[in-house]
Parts: C-alpha cells; structure tokens; sequence
C-alpha cells in the first residue's frame, strides 16, 4: 500500500475559493484597521506632516504625568469595573440560571424573557432611565426607599465620587446579567439526566448536588463568560459616555480606558484630538485585552477538564 | 461648447441655484453656517432686508448639522466648492482656518470700527493685527430670578456679595423654594455659569484676562482664587443631590418655579420665555461693595468672515459691511434674544429680559471668558479642567487652593507665556 504511489491531486483551489470571502472580509474590516492603529501610534503629527517617531507617544503616555495619571486613573477603574462584573453578574447570572431549570418553577419563560430583555436594549436607553431612576428630583429611586422608610440611605449615587464608578458597573451588571445566565442555563440543561440519577442513587441531592455534579460540568462555560466579561469590560465605553459624558465626571471618577480614548482620539469641547496619543491608547486596550485572553487561553483553560457523555 | 454649457449648468445648479441663470448679471452668495436653528430668521427676515437695499446681490443661506460643520467646511474649503461667506467659530477653529489662507483678512473692512477690540479678540491672530471674521453675536452671563418669589419673600434684587448671600439665606430660611438651580452632574455649569460668571468682578475682566495670557499672573492669585472660594459657599444653597443634577434638571427646576436663582446664561431667555408661568428678571454678578466697577463675560460666539477664494469677493464685503452696520444688529438680536449683537451702537430690543441683560453693557465692562483665547490649547485643556475643578470645589472634594493649584500646574506644563 504505502510503496504505491498515488496519482498527484490536483491543487484544491476551491479551498481558498470557499476560504477567500471571509479572509477578505476578516482582512477588511479587522485586520486592516488594527495594523493602521499600531500604525498610527508610532507617528506624530509635526507641522501638519505625520512623521515617524517610534515609541515617542507611549513614552508621553507613561512618562508624562499629564497623560499617565489619566491613564492609571482610568485602567484602575476598568479593574474595578470588571472585578464588580465578576463578583455580582456572573454569580448572579450563575444563581438565575440553576433556578430557571429547576424544573419546579412555574412562569420560566416569562422570567428568562424578562430578564434577558435588558441585554438587547440600547445603551443610550438604559443610560438615561437609570440616569432618571436614580435622579434625586425626579427619580423613583429617593420615593421608592421613602416607602420604606430608607429614604436616609439614597445620596445622588451618579455625582459622588466614592459610588458614581460601582453605581455604573451595577447599571451594567443589570443590563447584562441575561448573558450569563442565557449561557450557563444551556449548559445546565445539556447535563444528561442519568448522570442527575446517578448522583440521586449514591444519595447526593439538593445543594450539593448543585456543588458536586453541575457546577464542575459548567465551569467551561463560567470560564467563556468570564473571558466574554474581560473583553467587554475593557471595551466598555458607551455606558459611561451616556450616564456622565466624556469628561467622566466626577472628578473622573468614572474615566475608564474607553472613555480617555475618546476624549484623547477626538478631542472634547475645547480640547483638539490627538489621533496619534489616542491610538497609543488604542493600542494599550488591545494589548491588555490580548494579554487577558491569552492568560485565560494558556493558564485556565487548559486546565479545565471536560466531560464527554 | 459643450463643456462650457456643462459647467454653466453645473454652476448653475450647485453655486447659482436656479436664479443663477435667469438673472445673469446679479451676483449670489452663499453663507455656509451651522446655525440651521436661524434659517427662517436669515430666509424671511435678514436676507429680504439686505437684498432690498442692495439689488444686484443675492444672498443664499445654505447651512450644514452643527456636528458635520467644522468636517465639511473643511472638505469643501479644500475642494474649492465652498461657500462665499463663512460663519465663524470663535477662537482656535476660525484662527487656523485664516492661517490656512482661507479667510481673508477683514481688518481695513468698512463697519468693523464698530465694535470694540473685546468684541473683535475672538476672530484676530493673538498679537491682534489682523481681524478676520465680523464678530455677529455674544452671549451675556449673570443671574435670572424669579420675581414672584422675590416679592413674596420681600427680597431686593442684590447688588453686593453680601445682599446676594443675605438674598440666598433667607430664600433658604423661608423654604419654599430652592434658592438656588444648579447642579454639578454636567461639570461645564459649575465652571460656566459658576466660575466664568462670577469670576470677571475678581480678576477685574480684561485686565485679569490679558494679565494671564501674558504670564503676569497665575491662576494661583489671589484674584483668581477668591472666585473659587466664593462657588464653595454655594454649596448650601443647591437643591438636595445637586451632585447629580444636570443641566436640563436645573432649568426645569427653575421654569417649574420650584427655584428662586439660576445662574444663567443670555441664551437661555428664548426658552425661559417659552416655559416659565412666572414673572422673571435678571442682575449682574453682584459686586464686593456698593459702586464697585462691575464686569461682565460677554462671550463672542459667532461672527462671519469672507472666503479667500470667494469670486463674489467685492459683494461679500458689502455684505459683511452691512452684518457689521446696526441694521442688522437691530434684526438679529430682536430674533433671536439672548444672542446679543457686539455692534458698539446699542440696539433696541423689544423683550424685557434681554434688554436687562444688554443693559449691562453700559454701566459694566465687558469681557469674555477667561479660558478661551489661547489658554484653550494645549493638553491638559485648561477649559475642560476648569469644568472639573470647578465642580470639585462645589462638591467640596477639592479646596479652592487646591484646585486653583492643579489648573495653574496643567497650564504650566504646556503653555509658555511670550515674555
């Protein structure tokens, strides 16, 4: 067998002629645009002419107090952003998901609905109802705690400091809590009954049945979430530009990587854009967020173990 | 042949407009703005009154969304297919486009002698040589009250500091109605109608102004500090979670009538007008002591220059001579009150309010605000910082001196004045 040699194959061509539409498309509008950000981050613009200056921007960007204060002000809040993410939306999505298929419940679909809807709102909706809700002339949120007479406990959330950035990643906790919980309700419900029946006859039931059997089954999924949290935490942009305007108020306190790159790359009020200066921030996004993945990528899910029924 | 008529036809429809070919000898200009608010204004009012005193020149108002503005003036600029007559930012936006060479210079235009060098700083080149836009409107700061509850509270419109905060205190006292609208959410009140409002009666307006762009005073003055000190006693007198109040809650606060003061700006009259069910006045930024030099911030907003490349450049000037001459100061400034024409000849205007506010003109001195001309570049934004730190103040999270401390160090690191 192996002595005979086989007639030569012609070149596949169809191959690249199925590949070619979505490498063009792909090239087109992802890779194309990143190459010109990395690109115009190592140029500057000097009497109206872009020259090349290598590192000279991210030197700015770090070195320069004006810029790298801004900078670590608005990575920090980022952290604190995702961290929020991480600690209420997944655990929560997590709590809604193994409840929803329970299957004692009654009205699941109406619930899993209702939830859900936030997701496909608009940001520039949910900005300003919350901005509303939370109003302190005209909210519902100062009457709703006076009902309950916990009115000593509402302060303008949105114009303090100290609540204004957790006030905001709760908002988008709100909105996006269906997403976690859409994904870990379908990994819940792709657990084969007869491993459930399994556990029933060894007499593990209830919680820690939840503990035991699901919650190692859907840990691939809660790590998917998580990355999916990453990348869009650190791309987050439009909900803060909604709620507190590009200048992040207060005292940017609010300021997260999206929101110092608008005001860098297009300017604000008075203030000229930089396009240079902002695709070195550009670029620091893009690199953190591939630093992320790739932790997630080589460290976590490899060590993930996953069952095959 | 048939490329000459091509063109024709093609000036005709994209320049000319259909006049174009039917009155071959008159002249037409267009007047690229971003003002579209203003089209019915320049359409039935502005337009009729300047053709009818000059037959022969046609005048065309062809506005683009304020946004796409500044992009596709540039664009067509550069195409060669823009407008004869250009309306003009202030400041930096119109200054780099005459460095670019397209405006032309209007300094020895006829009617421009009628407006003083203040009204005129928005459109020079920083050493003022050369003027090159006809400054059309301004925007007048100072306090909009709320009469009814004056009287009913027995509260004289206050002239000093001391008035203004007895005024507050016992508006306050009596409970009825917040004595003060504003709020800090939108960071520009605090720094607009806070700090460029009150402040010119500290620095003593132009003196200040100039003395800072020259380097010879700093933000850390004493003159530059107190303005500060003042906004941080606002505090008390802002309605409950002012931290979280925006701009538009501060207005219907105030044409609501569940407030007493709004610190104001000029622009705010047409829509007051329309709203409020009460009757209303206005006062200038009270003063330290009685018979104090006042000093208001008259900001220049919108002027008009010519297009250096304009074939029609002789009746453009006569159309700019005629925005500089007091016809149509007296034309503008009725239609839209608020927008105040910087002409030197004082023009009747026909609501109360505005006529308060311009009335100021004449026993204050003018000036415009202290962060705009040249101070405006640069990173850190002097402007943008001052929204910040002026909200900071109010809320209480920075001091006066600390504040005025980080906007004086901002501006240091890029600004050097000329010695």
């Amino acid at each position: 067998m192996a002595a005979q040699t086989r007639p030569k194959r012609p070149f596949r061509w169809h191959i690249g002629i199925f590949l070619a539409p979505a490498v063009l498309v792909y090239t087109a509008i992802m890779i194309l645009p990143l190459a010109g950000t990395l690109q115009l981050s190592l140029f500057r613009n000097i009497n109206q002419s872009q020259v090349f200056v290598g590192l000279e921007n991210f030197r700015t960007l770090f070195g320069n107090p004006n810029w790298s204060v801004g900078f670590w002000n608005a990575l920090r809040n980022n952290v604190w952003f995702f961290i929020i993410h991480m600690l209420v939306q997944n655990p929560i999505g997590v709590l809604l998901a193994a409840l929803l298929s329970s299957p004692r419940l009654r009205f699941s679909a109406f619930y899993r609905t209702a939830i859900f809807v936030p997701t496909i709102l608009s940001f520039v909706i949910v900005g300003f109802a919350w901005k509303l809700i939370l109003s302190p002339l005209w909210g519902v949120a100062p009457h709703m705690l006076d009902l309950i007479g916990l009115k000593s406990l509402f302060t303008p959330w949105l114009g303090k400091e100290e609540y204004a950035l957790t006030a905001l990643s709760l908002i988008s906790v709100w909105q996006f809590v269906g997403i976690p919980m859409m994904l870990i309700y379908a990994a819940l419900l792709s657990i084969p009954d007869e491993v459930l029946e399994a556990a029933e006859c060894d007499g593990i039931t209830g919680m820690s049945q939840f503990w035991k059997i699901k919650l190692p089954l859907i840990l691939p999924s809660i790590g998917i979430i998580s990355i999916l949290t990453f990348v869009g935490n650190f791309n987050a942009f439009d909900l803060i530009y909604t709620a507190q305007g590009a200048l992040a108020g207060p005292n940017y306190s609010t300021d997260i990587l999206g929101t110092f790159l608008y005001r860098a790359f297009f300017g604000f009020q008075l203030q000229i854009g930089d396009p240079n200066m902002g695709a070195a921030i550009a670029t620091m996004m893009f690199l953190i967020i591939l630093g992320g993945v790739c932790v997630y990528l080589f460290l976590v899910q490899t060590r993930l173990r996953r069952y095959q029924f | 042949m048939t490329t000459k008529l091509l063109t024709a036809l093609l000036l005709g429809t994209s320049i000319l407009g259909t006049a174009g070919m039917a009155y071959a000898d008159d002249v037409t200009l267009n007047i690229e703005s971003w003002r579209g608010d203003d089209l019915a204004i320049w359409k039935d009012k502005l337009i009729p009154a300047f053709e009818a005193k000059n037959p022969g020149i046609k005048v065309v108002f062809a506005p683009s969304a304020p946004t796409e503005y500044d992009a596709a003036l540039g664009a067509k600029l550069a195409a060669g297919s823009a407008g004869d007559l250009i309306t003009c930012r202030p400041f930096d936006k119109s200054l780099e486009l005459y460095k670019k060479g397209n405006l032309a210079d209007l300094s020895s235009l006829p009617g421009t002698e009628n407006f003083s060098p203040v009204a005129k700083a928005a459109w020079q080149t920083d050493d003022g040589k050369a003027t090159f836009c006809v400054p059309m409107a301004s925007v007048i700061h100072g306090f909009i009250y709320n009469k009814d509850a004056f009287d009913k509270l027995g509260i004289k419109v206050p002239e000093t500091r001391d008035e203004f905060f007895a005024a507050l205190d016992k508006i306050k006292a009596d409970g009825t109605y917040i004595p003060m609208a504003m709020g800090t959410k939108d960071l520009w009140e605090a720094a607009t109608m806070g700090y460029q409002n009150i402040g010119p009666n500290y620095w003593k307006g132009e003196d200040g102004r100039t003395a800072l762009i020259k380097g010879e005073q700093k933000l850390t003055d004493k003159d530059w500090v107190a303005p500060y000190e003042e906004l941080a006693k606002w505090k008390p007198y802002l309605g409950d979670g002012f931290e979280a109040q925006t701009y538009p809650d501060s207005q219907n606060l105030f044409t609501l009538g569940r407030a007493a003061i709004y610190p104001a700006g000029s622009w705010e009259i047409a829509l007051f007008n329309t709203q409020a069910q009460f009757k209303m006045g206005a006062f200038p930024p009270p003063v330290e002591k009685a018979g104090d030099t006042c000093y208001i911030s008259d900001h220049t907003d919108i002027g008009m220059g010519l297009n250096a490349a304009s074939k029609n450049a002789d009746a453009a000037k006569t159309f700019l001579s005629w925005v500089a001459s007091p016809d149509f100061a007296t034309i503008y400034a009725n239609a839209l009150p608020g927008f105040f024409s910087l002409n030197n000849t004082p023009v009747k205007m026909e609501d109360p309010l505005a006529q308060e506010f311009v009335s100021w003109r004449g026993k204050c001195k003018s000036t415009i605000r202290s962060t705009y001309q040249i101070l405006g570049r640069g990173t850190p934004n002097l402007e943008n910082e001052t929204w910040v730190e002026s909200a900071n103040v109010i809320n209480g999270t920075d001091t006066p001196e600390a504040a005025a401390k980080k906007l004086q160090d901002g501006l240091d690191s890029w600004y050097k004045p000329a010695k």
